[in-house]
């Protein structure tokens, strides 16, 4: 069981792929970081013998911030945004999307589920 | 895209005279009113007070240090949006 960054890797997937259940580590960044290691990328994360973790671990630790030191990076960054209350964060603060996209349909995720409007007529069919 | 860095910050000329006489006490003046919505805030900025104009009014900005980078434009909005008739909370 390799355990880095303090997330267990799944252990029947191959590296290249089993680094990125590492929240800051994508596709690129894990094969930068076996391509250093010099670890096949097809090679089992279960295979790694322990030199080769150690290797890993070394390379995240040095290089990257990853985890909870990455999520605390961007919840303060937002909460600039908000304490100084520019559009961006008013954007945030209201819960709308930050970067000029279309608000008339859409952006469901930034704004949740549907909320309904009793009294608002549907358009009439034709 | 953002702006080349080539170019540096765009600060409406105008604006930046105003404010470095203002810094070598040329002239003192408490509030800056100005338009230009477009112009980049400078470290020289800080601690001023701009009255920026959001198409309607002046909304009275006061320049910190984390706003340096952002424009002043972002400060003022300009659509006041309270929420649809009859809606309640």
């Amino acid at each position: 069981m390799a355990r880095i960054a303090g997330i267990d890797l799944p252990k029947n997937k191959r590296g290249e792929i089993g680094l990125t259940y590492i929240f800051g580590i994508g596709r690129s960044t894990a094969q930068y970081i076996l391509s250093k290691a010099e670890i096949d990328f097809d090679k089992k994360v279960s295979q790694w013998n322990d030199g080769e973790q150690t290797a890993i671990r070394n390379i995240i630790n040095n290089e990257f911030k990853v985890e909870g030191a990455l999520r605390s990076e961007v919840q303060m960054n937002i909460k600039r945004l908000l304490d100084i209350a520019c559009y961006r964060g008013l954007r945030h603060r209201k819960g709308l999307p930050v970067r000029g996209q279309r608000t008339r349909t859409n952006s469901r995720t930034r704004k949740g589920k549907r909320k309904t409007v009793a009294g608002k007529k549907k358009a009439p069919k034709k | 895209m953002g702006r080349s860095i080539k170019k540096g910050p765009y600060v409406d000329v105008k604006l930046e005279e105003k404010v470095l006489t203002i810094n070598e006490g040329k002239s003192k003046k408490a509030v800056l009113k100005t338009w230009s919505r477009r112009s980049t805030i400078t470290p020289d900025f800080v601690g001023h007070t701009f009255a920026v104009h959001n198409g309607n009014k002046f909304i009275p900005v006061y320049v910190t240090e984390f706003m340096v980078g952002h424009k002043l434009g972002e400060f003022a909005p300009t659509r006041n949006f309270k929420g649809h008739s009859g809606q309640k909370k």
